[in-house]
C-alpha cells in the first residue's frame, strides 16, 4: 500500500465541516494555488512555500509536510459521524490538482477505507490529471467563477477556458456527481446577468444537479494583515441576503437546477 | 397509517398572557405553610412521627390559602402571590433568617419578604429550635466528615436543609383510581395486618398516615370545586364561567377518583405534582414519562370524539405554565449551585415500553410543541434516543434546540438501560425509565434514587496530595507522603487515589447520617404512597420502603484532573522538565498570577493564627495591613520565571476534550478513581451508592473554594463542567470534544452524566443544519455516549442580555442539568457560560 505513504504539503484539517460535502465532514485543505483571487479568504493557501503568518499576535508556521497515512489518522477519528450522515473526506485547498499524486492517494485511502469523499476545487489542472482522481471522487464540488475570460483573468490571474473544458469533461465523464458553486463577489460576478451565465452553462452540464451560491465573505480579512499583505476588497460589504435570494429564485426559475445559498 | 401526528399546532393567545402574568413580579416567600405546620406540630406532641407528619400535611391542606389565577384551565397554587414559595421550618429555618434583609437583593434567584412575613416565620421558627432535620443529621456526622465539609471537600447540603424529592410516583395509578382507590389499598393492607405482626406498630402507623393523607389531597381538590364555583357564579363572562364551571366539575372527580377524561386526567396529575411539593421542600419531583402516561386518556377522547388537538394542547400547555408556577428558595450558597430558580421537575418523551418497542406518540411532539409556546425553563425537557427512535421526533427536538432554550437534554437508551440493569433494576424495568432532575436514570415509582446527594468536588484530593492532607494549618485528610519524596508518577498517582478513596469514605458519612435523619424525623406518608412497595413493607421511602434504593453524589472536574495528571506525568516524569517540588511551588504562587481576595484572606488567617499562636494581638487594622500586603506581594524573578515556563509547558501539551487518545485515557482512569470506589459502600435503606458525573452549576461556587490545579487553572475559577472538556481547551470542534467524552466509561456512573455543548445556532440551520445536529448526537451515542444537552446562542447576544439585563428577561440557556433564565444567574456563572467554547461557525 504505498500510496499510504505518499507525502503532500496541507496548511489545515479542520473536522466538523457541515457545509462542504454530504453530511459531517473533515476537510485537509492542501497548500498551494494556481489562481490568485482577489477575494480569496485563505490567502495563505496560495503559496506552495512553507510560511509565517501572523495570528493573534503570535507567528504561526502556515504550511506542514505529511503522509496520506498520517492524514488518514485524523480522519478515521470521526468515522461514526460519517455513517450517520453519509459524510466523509472533503478536499480543499489552494487548488488540491495542484499536488495530484496527493490528492489522488487520500481520496484513495479513503475510499479504500470505506469514507466518502468529496473535493472543492477549480478544476484548473490539465484533464489527464483529473481522470486520475475521479476514480476515488464521490462528489466533484467545482468552483466556477466567471463566463468571461477577460474577467476571470482579470480578477483571477488566469483566463476559463480550461476550466469550462474541464466541466464539460468531468460532466461527460459521469465518474462523479458533480455540482457548480459560485463565490458572489460584488463588482466581479454578482449581477443577474453574470451569475445566470455561469448558471445557463451549470444546467447544460450532463447530470449537474444542483449549484451554489456562495456569498463573499471578509473572514479572511485578518489574515492578509497576518501575512503582510495588502486586502484588496477592503471596501466591498458582503451581499445583501435579499440580492442573494434573488438571485437564488432567478436560476431557479431559469434553469433545471436546485439553487443553495452557501455550501 | 403513520403511528402519529407531528403537524405544528398553533400556540393560543391565553398561553402568552397567562406567562406575561407570571412573570410580572419578582416571586415572594409567604408564611403560611410554616405557621400551620408550627400549629400542627404543637398539637401533636408526643405521638409517632408519621402520624405527626400525616395531620401536619392535613392541616396544612385544610387552612392553606387557595386561589385560581386569571385564565388558568388547570388550577392548584401553592403559593397566592405567582411563582412565590413556602418555606419548610421543619428541614432547616437558621438560613433563611439570617437572610431575611439581603434575600430580595441577592445576585442568584431574589425573592421578595413581606415584614410581616418575617415576624410571622420568625415565631413559627422558634418552635423548631433544636428539632430540625439538619440538627439531628448533623449529630449523626462523624467529626472528620464534618471538618472535611468545613473544608470544602463535599457539600452534602442539597437534603442536609432540604427534603430530598428526586422521585417519580405513581401518577398513572392515581389517574387510574384516584386517591379514594389507594387509600383503599392501604386500607386493605390494613385490614391484613395481624396486630401480632412484628411490625405491626410501624406498618400500621404508616398505612393510617398514607389514609390520613390521600382524604387531604381529596380535601384540598374539594376546595378548589368550591372557589371555581364561587367564581363562577360572580363571573359576567359567559366563556370563562363555562371554564370554571368545568374546573369545579373537574375537581369534584378528581383527584378522588379515577379520571375519565384527558382533562380530567392532567388535572389529577397536576394535583399529585403540586402537593408532592407541599409536603416536602424536595426537588426534581419528576413527572417523568408524561407522554405515555397521558395517552391513553389522550386517545381514548379523540377516538370518541371529545378532544381537539388544539384544546389538548392548550391544556399541556397550560400544565407547562403550572410547572413554572412552583418555587423554591435556597440558602445564598446552594442557589449559586442550582440558580435559575429551578425546581427540576425532568419530563421525558420518546424512547421504549418495557417490551423494547419505540412508543413515540402524538404526545411525545406536543410536548416539545408545548417547551416551543410557552418558552419557559420548566420543565427540564428531556427526550430518550435509541435506534428505533423516528427522525421527526429527533428534528423536532432539534427545532427546539435551535431557539436557544437549552431544552431538551437528549439521553442515549443504549446506555442507560444495561447501565440500570446492572445495578439490579430487570430489563423490563430499565427499559421503561425516566430521568429525574438534571440527568439521572431510575425506574419511576420504585425507587427512592437519592440522586443528588453530594458535589464532589475532585480537584480538592489532588491539592490534599500536594499538602499531604493539610489545608488552612489543619490535618482534614490523611497524609499520602511528602510531595518532595515521590520519586515516579505511579507514586504520585496512587496517592491521589488515596486521597480520594478517604474523602469518599466522608462524604459517605454525612450523606448516610442525614439518610438516617430524614427516616427519623420527617418520613414522607403521602408521597410514600405512590411508591412501591411501601405499602406491603410497611415504611416510608426514607425509611427503605423502596424497592429499589440508591445514593448517588456527583463528581465534578474530570477534565482538570486528567490534565492535572497528564501534565504531570509529561512535564515532571517523562520530559523533567522541573520538580513536584517546583509544581507546588508555582500552585501556591498561582502560576505567578497574584493573589485575589479569597486567598490573601487564607493566607492572613494563616498569618494572624500563627502570630496568636505566639501570644500577640493582631488589631484590625493589623488584618487589614496584611492583606493589603498579601495581595501586592510579588514573586521573585526566579520564582516569576519559573511560573510562566510552566504555563507556557502546560499549554503545549494536548488536553482532554481534543481526541487524544492518550490524555482522553487519563481522563476514563481519572474517573474511575471516583466511580469505583464509591460502589462499595451502602447506604441505611439497604442500597448502594452508584456515582453521577455532573455539576449542577456547582463547578463555578465549587471552584472558588479549590486552589490552582496543575492544568493550568488559577485559583477560585471555575472546574470543569460534568464530564465535558475545561472551558476553552477542546480547539477541535464537536466531534472531536464529543469522542474524548465517549471515552469515559459512562455505564458505571450509573446515576447519570452530563456533556454540554454549546452551539452557535447557524449550525443548526436549515433541514441540513437540523439533520447533521441530530446525527452528530446520534454519533456520539453510537460511541456510547449518555447524556448531551446543548446551549444555541451567540456570544455577542450574550454580553448584551449581561449589559442590558432587562431586555432580556425571557433569555434562557441551559445551564447544567437544566435552563435557566440568563439574567437570574449570578454574574460569575454568566461568564463562564459565555467562556465555554463556541462551537461551530
Amino acid at each position: 500500500m504505498d500510496y499510504m505513504k505518499t507525502r503532500g504539503r496541507i496548511f489545515d484539517i479542520q473536522r466538523y465541516s457541515i457545509h462542504d460535502g454530504n453530511g459531517i465532514r473533515t476537510i485537509v485543505f492542501l497548500k498551494g494555488c494556481v489562481l490568485r483571487c482577489r477575494w480569496c479568504c485563505n490567502p495563505e493557501s496560495q503559496s506552495f512555500e512553507i510560511q509565517t503568518m501572523m495570528v493573534q499576535g503570535k507567528p504561526k508556521i502556515i504550511g506542514e509536510d505529511i503522509t496520506v497515512e498520517e492524514v488518514m489518522e485524523t480522519i478515521e477519528k470521526d468515522r461514526p459521524y460519517y455513517r450517520r450522515t453519509r459524510g466523509g473526506l472533503t478536499l480543499s485547498g489552494g487548488e488540491s490538482l495542484c499536488q495530484p499524486e496527493f490528492a489522488r492517494d487520500l481520496l484513495r485511502a479513503a475510499k479504500a477505507a470505506g469514507i466518502s469523499t468529496a473535493m472543492e476545487s477549480m478544476a484548473c489542472a490539465s484533464y489527464d490529471v483529473i481522470e486520475s482522481i475521479l476514480p476515488y471522487l464521490d462528489q466533484y464540488l467545482m468552483d466556477i467563477k466567471h463566463m468571461n475570460p477577460q474577467k476571470h483573468k482579470e480578477f483571477t490571474g488566469k483566463s476559463n477556458e480550461l476550466m469550462l473544458e474541464n466541466a464539460r469533461k468531468v460532466a461527460a465523464s459521469g465518474m462523479t456527481e458533480l455540482s457548480i458553486r459560485v463565490p458572489v463577489i460584488p463588482t466581479f460576478n454578482d449581477s443577474a446577468e453574470e451569475i445566470r451565465a455561469i448558471a445557463k452553462f451549470a444546467d447544460s452540464l450532463p447530470g449537474v444537479e444542483r449549484i451554489h451560491l456562495l456569498p463573499y465573505h471578509r473572514l479572511g480579512q485578518d489574515k492578509y494583515e497576518g501575512l503582510g499583505r495588502p486586502y484588496l476588497m477592503g471596501d466591498f460589504l458582503p451581499p445583501e441576503n435579499e440580492h442573494m435570494e434573488a438571485l437564488k429564485q432567478m436560476v431557479e426559475a431559469e434553469t433545471s437546477l436546485v439553487c443553495q445559498i452557501g455550501g | 397509517m403513520k403511528k402519529y401526528n407531528s403537524t405544528d399546532i398553533p400556540k393560543t393567545d391565553r398561553i402568552t398572557r397567562l406567562v406575561d402574568n407570571l412573570y410580572a413580579k419578582m416571586p415572594e416567600i409567604e408564611s403560611a405553610r410554616a405557621v400551620l405546620i408550627t400549629q400542627s406540630y404543637r398539637e401533636t406532641e408526643g405521638q409517632p412521627i408519621i402520624i405527626r407528619r400525616a395531620k401536619a400535611f392535613e392541616h396544612i391542606l385544610k387552612n392553606i390559602p387557595i386561589i385560581i389565577r386569571e385564565e388558568e384551565l388547570i388550577v392548584g397554587s401553592s403559593t397566592i402571590a405567582p411563582r412565590g414559595c413556602q418555606t419548610f421550618p421543619e428541614y432547616s429555618y437558621d438560613w433563611l433568617e439570617e437572610e431575611f434583609d439581603t434575600v430580595e437583593h441577592r445576585s442568584a434567584d431574589p425573592f421578595y419578604i413581606a415584614e410581616q412575613t418575617k415576624e410571622e416565620l420568625k415565631e413559627a421558627d422558634a418552635y423548631w429550635k433544636g428539632k430540625t432535620n439538619f440538627e439531628l443529621a448533623t449529630s449523626y456526622m462523624a467529626p472528620e466528615a464534618l471538618s472535611a465539609m468545613e473544608h470544602n471537600m463535599f457539600t452534602p447540603g442539597n437534603y442536609y436543609y432540604n427534603g430530598v424529592g428526586h422521585v417519580t410516583v405513581k401518577y398513572d395509578e392515581v389517574m387510574a383510581i384516584g386517591f379514594e382507590g389507594i387509600a383503599a389499598k392501604a386500607q386493605a393492607e390494613l385490614d391484613s395486618c395481624s396486630v401480632g405482626d412484628a411490625n405491626y406498630a410501624t406498618k400500621s402507623r404508616f398505612l393510617q398516615a398514607s389514609i390520613i393523607s390521600c382524604h387531604a389531597a381529596i380535601a384540598y381538590a374539594q376546595r378548589y370545586m368550591v372557589l371555581a364555583k364561587q367564581e363562577a357564579d360572580a363571573c359576567k363572562d359567559p366563556k370563562r364561567k363555562e371554564e370554571l364551571l368545568t374546573i369545579a366539575r373537574n375537581c369534584a372527580r378528581v383527584p378522588a377518583k379515577g379520571a375519565t377524561s384527558f382533562y380530567e386526567a392532567m388535572q389529577s396529575f397536576w394535583f399529585v405534582q403540586q402537593l408532592l411539593q407541599m409536603e416536602s421542600s424536595g426537588h426534581s419531583i419528576s413527572p417523568g414519562r408524561f407522554d405515555q402516561f397521558l395517552y391513553p386518556y389522550y386517545k381514548a377522547d379523540r377516538d370518541s370524539g371529545k378532544l381537539t388537538r388544539e384544546f389538548a394542547q392548550e391544556l399541556l400547555d397550560c400544565f407547562w405554565v403550572k410547572l413554572n408556577d412552583l418555587n423554591k428558595c435556597r440558602d445564598a450558597a446552594s442557589a449559586e449551585g442550582f440558580a435559575g430558580y429551578s425546581l427540576f421537575q425532568n419530563l421525558i418523551v420518546g424512547g421504549q415500553n418495557e417490551e423494547g418497542i419505540d412508543v413515540t406518540n402524538d404526545l411525545s411532539f406536543m410536548c416539545i410543541q408545548a417547551s416551543h409556546h410557552v418558552f419557559l425553563p420548566m420543565p427540564s425537557l428531556s427526550i430518550r434516543v435509541w435506534n428505533g427512535s423516528p427522525h421527526e421526533l429527533l428534528v423536532k427536538a432539534a427545532e427546539l434546540t435551535r431557539t436557544g432554550i437549552g431544552l431538551p437534554a437528549y439521553y442515549n437508551d443504549e446506555v442507560i438501560i444495561p447501565s440500570l440493569m446492572s445495578r439490579g433494576l430487570t430489563l423490563e424495568e430499565a427499559r421503561n425509565y425516566n430521568i429525574i432532575g438534571c440527568v439521572e436514570p431510575q425506574i419511576y415509582g420504585k425507587t427512592n434514587g437519592w440522586h443528588d446527594a453530594a458535589f464532589f468536588n475532585m480537584c480538592r484530593p489532588l491539592e490534599m496530595v500536594f499538602s499531604n492532607g493539610m489545608d488552612k494549618g489543619e490535618q482534614i485528610s490523611i497524609q499520602t507522603g511528602r510531595i518532595e519524596d515521590m520519586k515516579t508518577f505511579e507514586e504520585f498517582y496512587d496517592a491521589y487515589k488515596a486521597q480520594m478513596k478517604y474523602q469518599i469514605s466522608l462524604m459517605v458519612n454525612a450523606d448516610n447520617a442525614i439518610d438516617v435523619a430524614h427516616g427519623e424525623r420527617v418520613p414522607l406518608p403521602f408521597q410514600s404512597s405512590m411508591v412501591d412497595d411501601c405499602m406491603k413493607r410497611g415504611k416510608t421511602m426514607e425509611q427503605g420502603g423502596a424497592i429499589h434504593n440508591f445514593t448517588g453524589p456527583q463528581g465534578f472536574g474530570i477534565a482538570n484532573v486528567a490534565d492535572s495528571l497528564y501534565a504531570i506525568k509529561k512535564l515532571v516524569f517523562e520530559e523533567k522538565k522541573l520538580t513536584l517540588t517546583d509544581y507546588k511551588k508555582v500552585l501556591a504562587l498561582n502560576y505567578g498570577k497574584g493573589f485575589d481576595q479569597i486567598t490573601a484572606s487564607e493566607m492572613t488567617v494563616d498569618i494572624v493564627k500563627n502570630l496568636e499562636s505566639q501570644g500577640k494581638h493582631v488589631s484590625e487594622t493589623e488584618i487589614a495591613k496584611i492583606i493589603a500586603g498579601v495581595m501586592i506581594a510579588k514573586p521573585s524573578a526566579e520564582e516569576q520565571k519559573l511560573c510562566d515556563d510552566l504555563a507556557a509547558w502546560i499549554d503545549e501539551i494536548p488536553k482532554f476534550g481534543n481526541d487524544n487518545d492518550e490524555v482522553d485515557a487519563f481522563a476514563r482512569a481519572a474517573a474511575y478513581t471516583y466511580t469505583k470506589p464509591l460502589l462499595e459502600f451502602h447506604n441505611p435503606r439497604g442500597g448502594q451508592f452508584q456515582a453521577g458525573l455532573y455539576p449542577v452549576s456547582a463547578n463555578v461556587p465549587l471552584g472558588a473554594q479549590t486552589g490552582a490545579t496543575p492544568d493550568g487553572r488559577l485559583a477560585h475559577t471555575p472546574v470543569a463542567d460534568g464530564v465535558s472538556p475545561s472551558a476553552g481547551k477542546d480547539t477541535k470542534g464537536p466531534t472531536a470534544a464529543a469522542n474524548s467524552v465517549s471515552k469515559l466509561d459512562h455505564g458505571i456512573a450509573s446515576n447519570g452524566t452530563l456533556f454540554n455543548q454549546k452551539f452557535h445556532p447557524s449550525a443548526l440551520s436549515g433541514q441540513n443544519g437540523l439533520d447533521n445536529f441530530v446525527n452528530l448526537i446520534r454519533a456520539y451515542f453510537d460511541q456510547k455516549g449518555s447524556h448531551m444537552q446543548f446551549n444555541v446562542v451567540d456570544r455577542a447576544t450574550l454580553l448584551d442580555a449581561q449589559a442590558h439585563p432587562e431586555q432580556y428577561a425571557h433569555l434562557v440557556v441551559r445551564v447544567a442539568g437544566y435552563s435557566a433564565l440568563f439574567t437570574t444567574l449570578s454574574k460569575s456563572l454568566q461568564d463562564d457560560i459565555i467562556r465555554r467554547t463556541e462551537q461551530g461557525f
